[in-house]
């Protein structure tokens, strides 16, 4: 199909793939870049809000011209129990600032963009190409690819796996391993539209300004997992997501969850009237630091969700994928101007610069929280946010009751959900794994 | 929290997606089986789209025309052999206006 030879080949066009297209395309490698959809976005799903830094160190104007919806001038984060909510808002006026921090952003529009950029940058795209198996020479090295169209083989010097969290191209080539349930959430979501000035009258915002909120509670049935809303001009995304192994030790079905959620007696009014246009599920490798693959090999490397690279406990995701992908197109970039062939000792810089940015640091940071959620599920997502809730009201509740009175009633009702010693040893293992 | 699962219909969910079926290549299969794992069973509540149902045998199905390609039949059940994953054909499958 073609018969030029590529200085690299990059799997997938989300955010990974773009970003390492771009900038290796930008600096003049012969790129190509290969994605399974009929336009790049059209498989991808994320809830999204795209960080703007991250895009920034790539396409420092990007704002030009990005398919943007709201910047997010306010964050809410609600701990639900059956019948109410528990919340922490953070909105600050500092987030209407000239160049905003987070957005929402609707990634089939927004990949759409961002692909563009990297055409334009002068690497070569090509849809509806899925990329079936590596190839290699006798001594193992990735010298190309092949694909499910006719005569389908590729050759590159270098190949970039982007992707994705169903990376079966690494996998079935045996980069790295399968996926435990447990290390995966299954999130489903929903797009739901409503005229602007509706949702700016709902979430209190004026123009562009958008909100985030964030949810945990006893809406994820007892699994491990998180909830959300966002704003975007004329739509909300809508979604939940619980770790795989759950979904399957549980009788509950995502969209069944989904829908509960919706009904929630604090969710349903903001989402009310709206029209559904879309329903996406995607997979999330959330199983942090220790789940991290093997980056790199003699021909290949892996960045983004294929990389096991999300941040869990911040949300954060996207911009991790984009730093991934830049990080390792500067150093395929910085090989091939010493002329240093692409083996793995050499791409081993790519792990070393990975290890002095903001990734590494945090995925490490976090890399007991999974556990530490896992074996509290039901006392995390359940429990407290039923205490949490019920002190709430029995402190607002004005009922002729003294006040010392309600705080021991608050204090006892702790102690009997959990007892003293369950609160003092969940504090101290969520401070050593926060640590 | 309860949740009456039986009123929710994922078809109604699903019908607001736009697809491209590759007819007569589905991209998953199930392995013939007399009676299904735990792990095949689980889909037929697991799976995002429902594509998983028992049939009047106590045989677990896959009708993949309405998969959101998210994978996690994949990851639950193909290390077992109990399915066979791939992705369509390129430019086939569901495509997302929105992601």
């Amino acid at each position: 199909m073609i018969d030029e030879k590529f200085d690299v080949i990059v799997v997938g066009a989300g955010p990974a793939g773009n970003a390492a297209a771009y900038t290796m395309a930008k600096e003049g490698l012969k790129v190509l870049q290969l994605e399974r959809g009929e336009y790049p976005g059209s498989k991808n799903v994320q809830g999204a809000i795209l960080y703007a830094d991250a895009l920034e160190k790539i396409i420092p104007d990007f704002r030009e011209d990005a398919p943007l919806e709201r910047h997010v001038i306010e964050q809410r984060m609600w701990m639900l129990d059956d019948n109410s909510y528990v919340g922490m808002h953070y909105r600050s006026e500092d987030f209407n600032e000239e160049k905003p921090n987070r957005y929402t952003i609707i990634r089939a529009q927004f990949d759409k963009w961002f692909s563009r950029k990297v055409r334009d940058a002068g690497a070569v795209v090509l849809c509806e190409t899925t990329v079936t198996e590596l190839l290699r020479d006798t001594r193992g090295k990735v010298i190309g690819v092949r694909t499910d169209r006719a005569g389908g083989t590729i050759m590159a010097d270098m190949v970039v796996l982007a992707e994705g969290v169903n990376g079966l191209v690494g996998q079935r080539a045996g980069l790295r391993k399968e996926l435990k349930p447990d290390a995966v959430a299954l999130a489903v979501k929903e797009m739901h539209f409503l005229p602007r000035e509706t949702i700016e009258a709902r979430f209190n915002l004026k123009g562009n300004e958008g909100v985030v909120i964030e949810i945990m509670g006893t809406v994820t049935n007892g699994m491990t997992g998180t909830a959300f809303i966002y704003t975007n001009q004329e739509s909300l995304s809508v979604g939940i997501g619980c770790m795989v192994s759950d979904f399957v030790k549980s009788d509950t079905s995502p969209y069944a969850l989904l829908e509960a959620f919706k009904n929630h007696p604090s969710i349903k009014p903001l989402l009310a009237g709206s029209e559904i246009k879309e329903y996406a599920g995607h997979l999330i490798p959330e199983g942090g630091y220790k789940e991290i693959p093997e980056l790199y090999g003699d021909g290949w490397l892996v960045v983004g969700d294929a990389g096991h690279f999300v941040n869990a406990v911040h949300r954060e995701g996207s911009n991790l994928a984009m730093t991934t992908g830049r990080i390792a197109a500067e150093t395929i970039v910085w090989l091939k101007r010493r002329r240093d062939p692409f083996i793995a000792d050499n791409l081993a810089e790519y792990a070393r610069r990975l290890e002095q940015t903001f990734v590494m640091k945090d995925m490490k940071k976090y890399k007991d929280i999974p556990n530490f959620l896992h074996a509290k599920a039901d006392t995390v997502f359940g429990l407290y946010p039923r205490l949490i809730s019920k002190a709430a009201q029995t402190w607002f509740r004005v009922d002729g009751v003294d006040k010392r009175t309600k705080e021991k009633e608050i204090l006892q009702s702790f102690r009997k959900g959990r007892t003293l010693t369950g609160l003092i040893g969940d504090a101290f293992k969520l401070a050593r794994a926060w640590r | 929290m309860t949740m009456d699962m039986t009123t929710v219909k994922v078809e109604e969910k699903l019908y607001t997606n736009r697809y491209l079926v590759d007819a007569g290549r589905p991209h998953i299969k199930v392995r013939p089986h007399e009676t299904p794992s735990a792990g095949l069973l689980a889909l037929t509540h697991t799976c995002p789209a429902g594509c998983y149902a028992l049939n009047d045998k106590g045989q677990v199905e896959v009708t993949p025309d309405g998969c959101v390609e998210c994978g996690t039949c994949r990851i639950v059940c193909e290390p077992s052999g109990d399915i066979e994953w791939n992705y369509p054909r390129g430019g086939f499958g569901v495509l997302f206006k929105f992601g």
